[in-house]
Order: C-alpha cells, then sequence, then structure tokens
C-alpha cells in the first residue's frame, strides 16, 4: 500500500504540472464544446488552430528551458523577426532558400548567444536587459525596412517549401516539424545533460557552479536556443504567408509567455514541463479563435486571456511553493 | 610522504580584505587532516580555493606533484577530490539522484543520461550511507528531506566518485548526535580504504577525535601545525589554539 501510495505522490510530483495545464485545456475545450457544439465539430476551425500552433510551440519550448535556468527573454519576439528579414533578403539576393533558412536559424542563435552573453557577463536582468533588445532590434527593422513589407512568391516553386509547411492529404507539414520539435526537446530537457544542467542552474547557480557545471555556458545555450526557436517560428510565418513584415512577431510576445506560464512552468527556476508547454500553447491557441466560435465579440479575447492566466496561477499554486 | 594536494603560499582578497595571506597547505595519501580556526579565520575560502570555486589571487596548486593551472571546480572534481560543501551545495528542487550525479551525470554518447544506471547507483548509495525509510528512494526530491539527510546526499556524492580526497566542510554542523556519529563512521571507513579527508570544524571535540593531523588558521594564515601524538587532548588542542592565536 506504501508503495503505491509513494508511487502516485511520484507521479504527481514529477507530472502534477503537466496534468494541471492539461485539466485546463480539457476544461476550455469542454466550455466550448458546450458553448458552440455546432462550430466546434468543424473541422477547419482546428485547422485554423494548427496553422497557429507550430509558430508558437517553436517559441513557447525553448522559453521553457530558459525560464528554468532562472532567466527571462522578451527580445524572441523581435528575434522572430530579425530572423526573417535576414531570410527574405538573402532570397531577394537569389540565394538558394534552403541556404537562407539556414542563415535565418543561425542569425537567431547568434542574437540569442549575444543577449545572452550581455546579459550573464554584464550581470543584468534579464528581463529589463531583453528589453532593451527587443525595442532595440524591432526599431533596427522598422528604420532599415523602412516600414515596409517584403513578400517572396519566389519560394513557392522550391523543393523545400513544401517540405516544410505543405500540405500533406490536407494536412499542414508545419505541424508534424513542431511535433517532431516537441518530442525532441522532451527527451532534451529531461534526459540529456543539457535539459539536466539548466535545471540545476536554475535551482541553484551556486551548487551547480560548485559542482563544476559552468553556469555562465549553460544560460547562454539556453538564450541561444530561444532566439534559434523564435528564428524557425518567424520563417514558417514568413514562409506560409509569403511575406515579411516589420511589425511581426510582436503580437506574439505575450502569448507565448502566458503559454509558459499556463503551461505549468513556475516563474522562478529549477523546474519546467515540456508537456505542460504543449498544453499551454493549447489553451492560448484555441483562445485565440474559441471566442469568436461561441459567437462572442473578439473584443472579449484579451479579457478571456486574462482570465485564464490568473485561474490557471492559483491552480499551479496546489503544486506548492518553491521549496529550498 | 605522498601529497594529493599541495597549497604553497596562496592569497586570496576581496577588494580590499586579505582573505587567505600566504597560506601554505597540504594533505597526504591516507590520512584525515583537521582544519581548525575561529569564525572568518578564512577556512571556508581556503577550501573553496583549493577546490577551484575560487582562483587565488597569488600563490600555486600541486595536485600529485604537478603544478596546475586555470584551476577550477570541474578539473578538481576530475583530478579526484570531492567536497562536502557547508551548504551541502544541493539543488532542493530535484530528486536525490540528479542531486549526487549532478556535473558528472553517467552518459550515452551524446550526452543522453543513463537514467536507469543513475537510479540504480543512487537507491544502492543511500542505503549504504544509512538512509532506512522506505518512503524515500533515488526519484525522491531533496527539499523534502531533512538537514541530515540531506547531508548524507552530498556525502553520497562524494563517495560514489571514488574521489581519493574528500574534504568536510563543518560536516557536523547542525546534526543530532546520531547523524553526527555517521559522519564519523564515514570518515572512519574512507580512512580505512587509504584514502584522505580534510575536515573542517570549529567543534574542537569533533575534529580532535578523527584527526591524525591539526592545521590552525587564524585571520587567513596557517599559524600551527601538529601531529596527534604532540597533543594528548581536545582541550590542550584548543589552549595551543588559543596560545598560538594570541602571539599571532
Amino acid at each position: 500500500m506504501i508503495i503505491e501510495n509513494t508511487y502516485m505522490k511520484k507521479f504527481l510530483h514529477n507530472n502534477g504540472r503537466a496534468l494541471g495545464s492539461m485539466g485546463y485545456f480539457i476544461l476550455l475545450m469542454l466550455v466550448f464544446l458546450i458553448g458552440a457544439p455546432e462550430v466546434w465539430l468543424r473541422p477547419n476551425l482546428h485547422q485554423s488552430v494548427f496553422v497557429m500552433m507550430p509558430t508558437l510551440l517553436f517559441m513557447v519550448i525553448p522559453l521553457v528551458f530558459l525560464v528554468a535556468s532562472g532567466e527571462i527573454d522578451l527580445s524572441f519576439a523581435s528575434t522572430y523577426a530579425l530572423a526573417s528579414y535576414v531570410f527574405v533578403l538573402l532570397i531577394k539576393a537569389g540565394l538558394d532558400p534552403f541556404l537562407c533558412f539556414i542563415v535565418g536559424v543561425l542569425t537567431g542563435g547568434l542574437v540569442g548567444a549575444v543577449v545572452g552573453a550581455i546579459i550573464v557577463f554584464g550581470r543584468l536582468s534579464s528581463l529589463v536587459a531583453s528589453l532593451g533588445v527587443l525595442f532595440l532590434i524591432r526599431g533596427f527593422l522598422f528604420v532599415s525596412t523602412n516600414s515596409r513589407s517584403i513578400t517572396i512568391m519566389e519560394v513557392d516553386t522550391h523543393w523545400m517549401y513544401p517540405l516544410l509547411v505543405g500540405k500533406l492529404y490536407g494536412f499542414p507539414v508545419q505541424v508534424i516539424w513542431a511535433a517532431i520539435f516537441l518530442i525532441f526537446c522532451y527527451y532534451l530537457f529531461n534526459k540529456h545533460v543539457f535539459g539536466i544542467h539548466i535545471q540545476h542552474v536554475g535551482d541553484n547557480y551556486v551548487s551547480a557552479s560548485q559542482m563544476g557545471i559552468n553556469v555562465n555556458a549553460v544560460k547562454i545555450k539556453a538564450f541561444m536556443f530561444v532566439g534559434i526557436g523564435a528564428a524557425i517560428a518567424g520563417i514558417f510565418t514568413t514562409l506560409i504567408t509569403y511575406t515579411f513584415f516589420p511589425t511581426q512577431g510582436f503580437g506574439y510576445l505575450l502569448l507565448a509567455l502566458a503559454a509558459v506560464f499556463i503551461g505549468g512552468t513556475p516563474y522562478w527556476g529549477g523546474l519546467g514541463t515540456i508537456i505542460g508547454a504543449l498544453f499551454g500553447v493549447g489553451v492560448i491557441a484555441y483562445m485565440e479563435i474559441g471566442v469568436i466560435a461561441v459567437g462572442m465579440s473578439g473584443t472579449w479575447r484579451q479579457f478571456f486571456n486574462g482570465l485564464i492566466i490568473l485561474l490557471a496561477l492559483l491552480g499551479h499554486r496546489l503544486h506548492g511553493d518553491r521549496v529550498r | 610522504m605522498n601529497k594529493i594536494i599541495e597549497l604553497k603560499n596562496v592569497t586570496k582578497r576581496f577588494g580590499g580584505i586579505t582573505a587567505l595571506n600566504s597560506a601554505s597547505l597540504h594533505v597526504n595519501k591516507g590520512e584525515v587532516v583537521g582544519l581548525i580556526g575561529d569564525n572568518g579565520a578564512g577556512k571556508s575560502t581556503l577550501i573553496k580555493t583549493l577546490v577551484g570555486v575560487y582562483s587565488p589571487d597569488d600563490g600555486d596548486i600541486y595536485i600529485r606533484g604537478e603544478k596546475v593551472v586555470n584551476w577550477s571546480s570541474l578539473k578538481a572534481r576530475i583530478s579526484g577530490i570531492e567536497t562536502v560543501f557547508q551548504d551541502r551545495a544541493l539543488c532542493p528542487q530535484q530528486s536525490i539522484v540528479w542531486n549526487i550525479f549532478m556535473g558528472k551525470e553517467l552518459t550515452y554518447p551524446f550526452g543522453f543520461i543513463r537514467e536507469k544506471e543513475q537510479i540504480r547507483e543512487a537507491n544502492r548509495l543511500i542505503r549504504e550511507i544509512g538512509f532506512t525509510s522506505k518512503l524515500i528512494d533515488a526519484e525522491s526530491p531533496v527539499g523534502n528531506l531533512s538537514g541530515g539527510e540531506r547531508q548524507g546526499v552530498a556525502i553520497a556524492r562524494a563517495i560514489y566518485n571514488k574521489a581519493e580526497l574528500i574534504i568536510l566542510d563543518e560536516p557536523t554542523t547542525a546534526l543530532s548526535l546520531n547523524e553526527t556519529q555517521k559522519v564519523f563512521d564515514f570518515v572512519n571507513n574512507v580512512k580505512k580504504t587509504e584514502r584522505s579527508v580534510l575536515f573542517i570544524g570549529h567543534n574542537i571535540f569533533h575534529v580532535f577525535d578523527i584527526s591524525d593531523r591539526f592545521v590552525i588558521l587564524d585571520r587567513g594564515e596557517v599559524v600551527h601545525q601538529l601531529n596527534k601524538d604532540e597533543v594528548s587532548s581536545p582541550e590542550k588542542l584548543i589552549k595551543i589554539m588559543k596560545d598560538t592565536v594570541s602571539k599571532h
């Protein structure tokens, strides 16, 4: 009996936060299902969610790593656009789109490394410093593009296009990429030295450093990962819409952060959940369209987003405070 | 004698304060050295410099007779030096197994963790160290453990790596009598296997019982060293300590 008891306890301890966010997701689906069953059963509604979810997942999951390391980044919303900008510029210069894709993603990693290094070596608050970078990059984009958007219809015929963002039997291929990314990150976070060191550093960086973990390197790598994720998200969106526009990604800033916390990753570091983040993204993505689907005006959307963030945080309190 | 580690004339400053002033210390193979001194004498700074947490401003460190450069915590651990820090250096939100293998995980190629092996080893270690509760196993979070049990996890980490030198920084602080006895048993076991211990404490009675040699530190300087056969009781040691410190 005791063994069963501890097994359950352990299971809840390890997965409680992920189960919690799964609970919110199911609850939200039920509310919408009861509110507008006929709309909710229509497949094209879910398809539009499937377009938004991969983009959010590429941003949110790396953020889970970063938040678990005890830091935060806001600049990812601008890195998203900068990587797309580099991508479209190279396309316009006539380079092979696949090469452009690689360079775009590397740009994201580079921006992340620079942001991380400034924060770690300058001993700056990651919240404030990354806010600065957020505006800095966005400002640069407005100036250099003269606030104009750029279209890249030419990528349509390249082999990479259907492989990355095409349709497979009517199903968006980017969902498969996001699923692969999700599974990879699950193992990276829970079963790989990279993820485990991130959690050690976020839990107690003094202990981690005393045990020989290079705390600064771990944090900079986490920032790089966020940059890479944002770059992938940005380029995917640019490919889907064939357009780069300088305000791109700004709308995702708060939604992506909300998804991290609704997903059950606490702000204090040392803990995080990839599966929880998936449900966090689900909640945010469905909320965006669900409010309208149930027949309410779109102006209610932010109100409900706010409400669910507060409810989710209160719910996650059940898993207790930070243990010291 | 076979010196495992030696510090020669090491100086460490924090701003205008000199925490260590040309301190020298060595530990021989198979001996237990007791490092004693009052609060603020520089014991913890000396240990942290020894194991690479702080880098010295001046002086040299030798491992088995060879001078080391760019000394770091990781290098110390790779060289066979494990430390049980005063604050125990644990991550309380994480499991016992993750704490035991922190920084020295068992991995497959490409850095993936050998999870089952780690859990099996951690379970064996915590039984060895004397965890008897059925409610605690390798996957329990450290945050749920008592002070003595947390100390046990820190010690388990040190013994797993088969270190040649184990440094215990104030290991008996805040422990019950029973738990303190366990720490002593542990030190005696290590000694039997020809490994060395550097034991730091300000409870002279504890240090006296288990050490072969004593090193007295005062205001960042090593002021006296003596073997156990030169002093007959802890009271005598306390007197010697007081005399050397007041002369210093």
